[in-house]
């Protein structure tokens, strides 16, 4: 490198942003009750972590709605995204991204109203559930529109110009290109669903704790190294998860898809 | 009967006609062109053909049937894009199996199938290759290949050679007709590139603003265009304003003012007293000095600009009446650009059969 400057403010950065990453990790693995000082190596943490069973229903309700949420977002997003860049309708593209720029706790509030109010519906999985989908939506329509957009729309036609029907167009063609674009949409609907705890707080009501509700639960009372060690875990399904779609399709990733 | 027929088809975007009222047929095993400038509607009529469009009215029928409700996708009509639009995330023989595969095919006819059209447009090699490996000719021949590999009823070919390069350009025209010849699949071309039409075409219907200007075969529509802006369109012309003196069976006497009498061929219907223009192509007007020109129609002027581009020259001569003439010359004395210079004294002159009076 030839600007030291450059060298060293790039470290900072790259500091500022993973240095509190990587602290957790570390102090996950710490042989002491308190994050103060490097005690020894430990796993115990993990240990404790495999026995709480709240802990663990928390991850599994997390999971389970994560992937709920992102698949039925991405199905309804990839639609959306579709139809705002074929039909050039104006309401359309307003309505489904608002929610996206739409600060969390109105819309938590705003859900919690409706479910209560106006559907009359009890609090729980359900209505987490769905109210994850509403904010995954406008998203994955972002990222799959985005993906059209730059697309010569000869293609489609030259698809049914051949004799594909609709469909056969659809699944073909249409699909296989924005594919990228709806890895893209449903990762970012997982890791949206997974870690929110605005609209979950607002929505899951007394009976449902999901991960972050958990973890914010426990954070009242103390940061324990459990905390570090679920934290850590998370951190890893979202690496690990990043590392799987840039497998599938890279260019998602750099998202100039 | 003829293979496709227009039948007073009109399409409007709101209050502006793309294509109004067209009427046309086009004959089986035909190379037909649909030739105009950008926004004249030849491309809404290529569509509306596809599919891809409906007419407001009229009706548009293959082999005598009307296509009005029936899809893009069960019309046996294939599409060349102007973009090519291959699909890129199929191989070049993915490509050219899509039609055969959504046909129902057995796979070992989708192969041999897909085989004879690489082997038609000389792509055998390419096979594997993904379109973005790719030339823009063998994308061409891709596209034209994925389009014929069916043999569809018709293949209509909005602008395909576009975006080549001049030189490209003319070895894919020849090969286009080459191909046309060989497959026997019907065409209708799409172009705004009046050379390219003239050399591709067995007939060309000259379009603007949604209309059909003329109808003919390229040598006729090139020496006797319709009107002025058939004229003007296809290739150089020059255009005087006359008034018809005399008609007579063998020949029409002009006068244009201030420049005397131009002797022309005689059109259909034209009388004494009727005023319009005479119109000719300037390789039809011979230039030389005084003594060396012995045609009927005879003007003195002096050069006063020339261009040249390599196998001829043409020469821009002023009249005595102010009136300015192209003629044309080809170079036929090696290492010579230019036969006269500015400010020469020069005769033009043509046969009393060339040219035409255009009345509108």
């Amino acid at each position: 490198m030839r600007n030291k400057w450059l060298w060293v403010a790039s470290v900072f950065v790259y500091a500022f942003l993973y240095l509190p990453l990587v602290i957790v990790i570390a102090y996950s693995f710490n042989d002491s009750r308190l994050n103060a000082e490097w005690v020894g190596f430990t796993l115990h943490w993990y240990q404790v972590l495999l026995n709480d069973e709240q802990m663990l229903r928390a991850a599994l309700n997390s999971l389970l709605i994560a992937c709920t949420a992102s698949g039925i977002a991405t199905v309804l997003g990839t639609m959306a995204g579709i139809a705002i860049h074929r039909y050039k309708l104006k309401l359309l593209p307003v309505l489904v991204i608002t929610p996206v720029a739409m600060p969390e706790i109105l819309l938590g509030v705003s859900l919690l109203l409706f479910f209560i109010q106006v559907l009359n519906l009890t609090l729980g999985m359900l209505s987490v559930l769905i109210a994850h989908i509403t904010f995954c939506i406008g998203f994955v329509a972002i990222i799959v529109r985005a993906r059209l957009a730059g697309m010569d729309e000869s293609i489609f036609e030259a698809a049914r110009d051949l004799g594909a029907t609709p469909w056969q167009t659809f699944r073909l063609v249409t699909l296989p290109l924005i594919l990228p674009g709806v890895i893209a949409g449903a990762l970012m609907a997982f890791t949206l669903s997974i870690d929110d705890f605005v609209i979950t707080f607002f929505t899951a009501g007394v009976g449902v704790a999901t991960l972050p509700l958990q973890i914010y639960s426990m954070i009242k009372i103390a940061v324990t190294p459990e905390v570090n060690a679920v934290s850590t875990l998370l951190m890893m399904l979202t690496l690990g998860m990043i590392v799987i779609a840039s497998r599938i399709s890279p260019e998602a990733i750099k998202g100039n898809a | 009967m003829a293979l496709l027929q227009i039948e007073n088809v009109t399409r409007r975007y709101g209050a502006l006609a793309a294509v109004e009222d067209v009427s046309f047929s086009v004959e089986a095993g035909e190379f037909f062109t649909l030739l105009g400038p950008s926004g004249c509607g030849k491309t809404t009529l290529l569509r509306m053909i596809a599919g891809f469009e409906a007419p407001d009215a009229g009706r548009i029928l293959l082999d005598g049937i009307d296509l009005a409700g029936t899809p893009a996708e069960r019309r046996p009509v294939h599409t060349v894009f102007q973009s090519y639009a291959l699909f890129p995330h199929m191989t070049v023989a993915e490509n050219i199996a899509f039609r055969l595969k959504m046909a129902g095919k057995e796979p070992q006819t989708v192969k041999v199938g897909v085989k004879e059209a690489l082997a038609e447009v000389h792509l055998e090699d390419k096979a594997d290759c993904f379109p973005h490996e790719l030339s823009g000719g063998q994308k061409q021949r891709v596209a034209l290949a994925r389009g014929l590999v069916n043999r569809p009823r018709l293949l209509l070919l909005d602008e395909p050679l576009g975006a080549l390069d001049a030189k490209l350009r003319q070895e894919m025209q020849i090969e286009l007709i080459k191909l046309q010849k060989n497959v026997g699949v019907t065409f209708v071309f799409v172009t705004h590139a009046q050379q390219e039409a003239l050399a591709l075409s067995h007939r060309i219907a000259v379009m603007r603003e949604g209309h059909i200007e003329q109808m003919a075969e390229p040598a006729k529509l090139y020496s006797f265009p319709h009107n002025r802006f058939v004229a003007d369109f296809i290739g150089h012309i020059n255009l005087f304003e006359v008034i018809v003196k005399e008609a007579t069976t063998g020949h029409l006497r002009l006068t244009a003012s201030g420049l005397g009498e131009i002797i022309a061929p005689p059109p259909d219907g034209v009388k004494a007293g009727e005023s319009g223009w005479f119109a000719i192509r300037p390789e039809q007007v011979c230039i030389g000095q005084r003594h060396d020109v012995e045609l009927k129609n005879r003007f003195t002027g002096t050069v006063c600009d020339y261009l040249y581009i390599g196998d001829v020259t043409t020469y821009k001569v002023e009249l005595e009446n102010g009136t300015l003439i192209e003629a044309l010359m080809a170079n036929s004395e090696p290492g010579r650009a230019r036969f006269f210079e500015v400010g020469d004294e020069v005769t033009v002159a043509w046969r009393h059969d060339a040219g035409h009076f255009l009345d509108e």
